[in-house]
């Protein structure tokens, strides 16, 4: 029975690193239906970002990692954006493999400029130590980005439902012509959406230094979860993401718990088809009375 | 020349290069090389029938080929430890009986009928669950993806029973041949050119029948197809299990061409790569696939020898730019520069023989 709780945080905490990523995802993904693989080099460009920012700011890197890394991740989905995602709207697995394109290039990038072995970036020292919570203890690293996840999903939630370009976001997303006709810059949206959204990819990549080490890889271990979590959560949809990211990763840490890590996998796999026959389009479906 | 006399003409032509002139000129090293990508090749045909035709962006075949491939290697591991022995990996393992999933696998007849067999049930199965919740597009990618890297992990985790990262190898004896022997690995390339062979002129037909027609139709506009009373859900499980055995064929044939069979042929990566080689080659057409398949492997062989990291950057840069630039890849290329010097030669009335432009589906 108390083993029954001591996985309890270790399944939060697995699940506010999928939520992280995915929160990115599911937006590019259900807005302009781009599948973009490279957003696990965006959450690289991140943890390098720390990993750089080390010798300027010792070990408060990770602190003031978090603005920096938004603006380098964003910044570099908006250039991905503008010069080869514009040109695929309508044909989303084109865009799949256009961008995984761009991951194998930026991975390469990333070995040649920082080396193919993994480098550390040092967690503050106030993250250092932790708290005993059901008989496990919880590390304040894991805390942080737990408290990280819940603050990035307010501020979506805030940004989407309470500012005027977060309307024109909604509007877009529900009806990509109809917005047009009625003024809103589309171009624009998209080309803030996926600032927003590869930016916050970047923040996850600082909240993934303080739990390993960063390396050329870093992505692809969390992408085709965080994918995984934008099936089962319904694109586009902030509360779907947020109930799949935790189920997911509660299920990932009792699945591995029970069973062994390599089961796991298949449990989880096996579990969202099994859910997706009840829930063909996720937890959540933005209705919609138009054709496929 | 009519297009069919013109069709024949190229197949004779590929089929006398690879049957006739490969064997006389390459190297033995060069040619079981060339099995190896034609066995590629055999993976990217059932991708090209699954994506080109049917619109199913399949990034999961790598599991395919892992199931058919694992099957004959466990035939051979079996027949290689004789009866009542166990494969060496197990032993270093500690486990000290057969499991009871691998006893029917050393029968010979029952493992061959796996190779094929265990693939297609398993597509069989994903395909009757996920296409007929109307699972699709994205979605579908997804999921295969998310398949391939669940049965990696599998894989490397369950070392006792699978061999882990190490997979299965080392084998000496394949069906009474000596696996490095010059004239096995000869007769290898044969089977496997053969059996490339034979399934394509059988894809092909497939593409040419009704039932080809309704998977185009199905890709182009699943709804419509629906309402015309056909249920696109059997038609894509259908392919999609066509696609799967022809997987589960090629890995069978990669292990006693290769030698080997382990996770890291299988995973994420080398699945979307093959995908990667089909859109180069050209999707819409299942030559396009094959060539796409060889001539990608081919250049990753030649440039991973001459530089490493190069190749990454070579392989993401070229995928960019086909992507971007043409989409119908190497094959589409072709047809537009054959149909560009026709218009040239006839009067601008004459028939328009491009072809269609796809349309994919957009999530709801």
């Amino acid at each position: 029975m108390e083993s029954l709780f001591n996985q309890l945080p270790i399944g939060l905490s697995i699940a506010a690193v999928l939520l992280l990523i995915a929160l990115g995802l599911t937006f590019t993904f259900g807005q302009m239906g781009v599948i973009n693989m490279a957003h696990g080099e965006f959450i690289m460009a991140g943890a390098y970002t720390a990993y750089m920012l080390q010798d300027l700011t010792g070990t408060q890197a990770v602190a003031v990692a978090l603005p920096v890394a938004f603006v380098v991740a964003g910044a570099m989905g908006w250039l991905l954006e503008r010069l080869a995602i514009r040109h695929f709207y309508g044909r989303p697995l084109d865009t799949l493999l256009l961008t995984w394109g761009v991951s194998l290039v930026l991975q390469q990038a990333a070995r040649d400029i920082f080396g193919a072995p993994n480098v550390q970036v040092v967690a503050p020292s106030w993250l250092s130590g932790g708290v005993e919570m059901f008989g496990s203890n919880l590390p304040y690293a894991r805390l942080f980005i737990m408290a990280l996840a819940i603050i990035c999903v307010i501020a979506i939630w805030a940004y989407m439902n309470r500012s005027r370009q977060g309307r024109r976001m909604r509007a877009v997303m529900q009806n990509r012509e109809l917005a047009g006709c009625s003024g809103v810059d589309t171009e624009r949206v998209d080309q803030l959406t996926f600032f927003i959204g590869s930016g916050l990819a970047g923040v996850a990549g600082v909240a993934l230094t303080l739990i390993g080490p960063v390396g050329p890889n870093l992505g692809t271990y969390y992408i085709v979860d965080a994918f995984l979590v934008v099936v089962a959560g319904g694109l586009g949809q902030l509360r779907g993401a947020v109930i799949a990211a935790v189920a997911l990763g509660l299920l990932n840490s009792y699945a591995e718990f029970w069973t062994d890590a390599s089961l796991a996998k298949v449990i989880v796999f096996a579990a969202i088809i099994a859910f997706l026959q009840f829930r063909p389009q996720g937890l959540f479906v933005l209705r919609s009375r138009a054709l496929t | 020349m009519s297009e069919k006399l013109r069709g024949y003409g190229l197949f004779a032509l590929v089929a006398l290069l690879l049957l006739v002139v490969a064997p006389l000129v390459l190297p033995p090293f060069r040619l079981d090389e060339l099995a190896k990508y034609l066995c590629f090749a055999i993976v990217a045909l059932g991708i090209g029938l699954a994506w080109g035709q049917g619109g199913m962006l399949t990034l999961g075949q790598g599991v395919f080929f892992g199931l058919g491939g694992y099957a004959m290697g466990m035939y051979l591991k079996l027949h290689d430890a004789g009866p009542g022995g166990l494969p060496d990996f197990m032993e270093w393992s500690g486990v000290e009986t057969l499991p009871a999933f691998w006893k029917p696998f050393a029968n010979p007849v029952v493992a061959l009928a796996a190779v094929v067999l265990v693939p297609v049930a398993v597509a069989l199965l994903l395909g009757t669950l996920v296409f007929r919740q109307r699972v699709r597009g994205a979605y579908f990618a997804i999921l295969s993806q998310a398949l391939a890297a669940a049965f990696v992990i599998l894989l490397v985790g369950q070392q006792g029973l699978t061999g882990g990262t190490n997979g299965l190898t080392n084998f000496y004896d394949i069906f009474g041949q000596d696996p490095e022997a010059e004239s096995t690995q000869r007769s290898m390339y044969f089977v496997t050119a053969l059996v490339l062979g034979v399934l394509y002129l059988g894809a092909r037909q497939l593409v040419k029948s009704r039932f080809g027609r309704l998977l185009v139709a199905v890709r182009d506009g699943e709804d419509r197809v629906r309402f015309l009373g056909y249920n696109p859900a059997t038609v894509k499980t259908i392919t999609f299990a066509i696609s799967a055995g022809m997987a589960g064929l090629a890995g069978a044939l990669f292990v006693p061409v290769v030698g080997i069979i382990s996770p890291s042929l299988l995973g994420v990566v080398p699945s979307l790569e093959l995908v990667v080689a089909v859109a180069i080659g050209g999707r819409y057409a299942l030559a396009g696939a094959i060539l796409g398949a060889i001539i990608m492997n081919y250049a990753k062989t030649g440039f991973s020898e001459e530089f490493a990291g190069g190749w990454l950057y070579l392989q993401g840069a070229l995928f960019i730019l086909v992507m971007t630039l043409a989409p119908k890849g190497a094959i589409g290329v072709y047809h537009q520069a054959r149909d560009a010097l026709a218009r040239r030669r006839r009067p601008p009335a004459a028939e328009d023989d491009a072809p269609v432009p796809q349309k994919q589906e957009v999530p709801a």
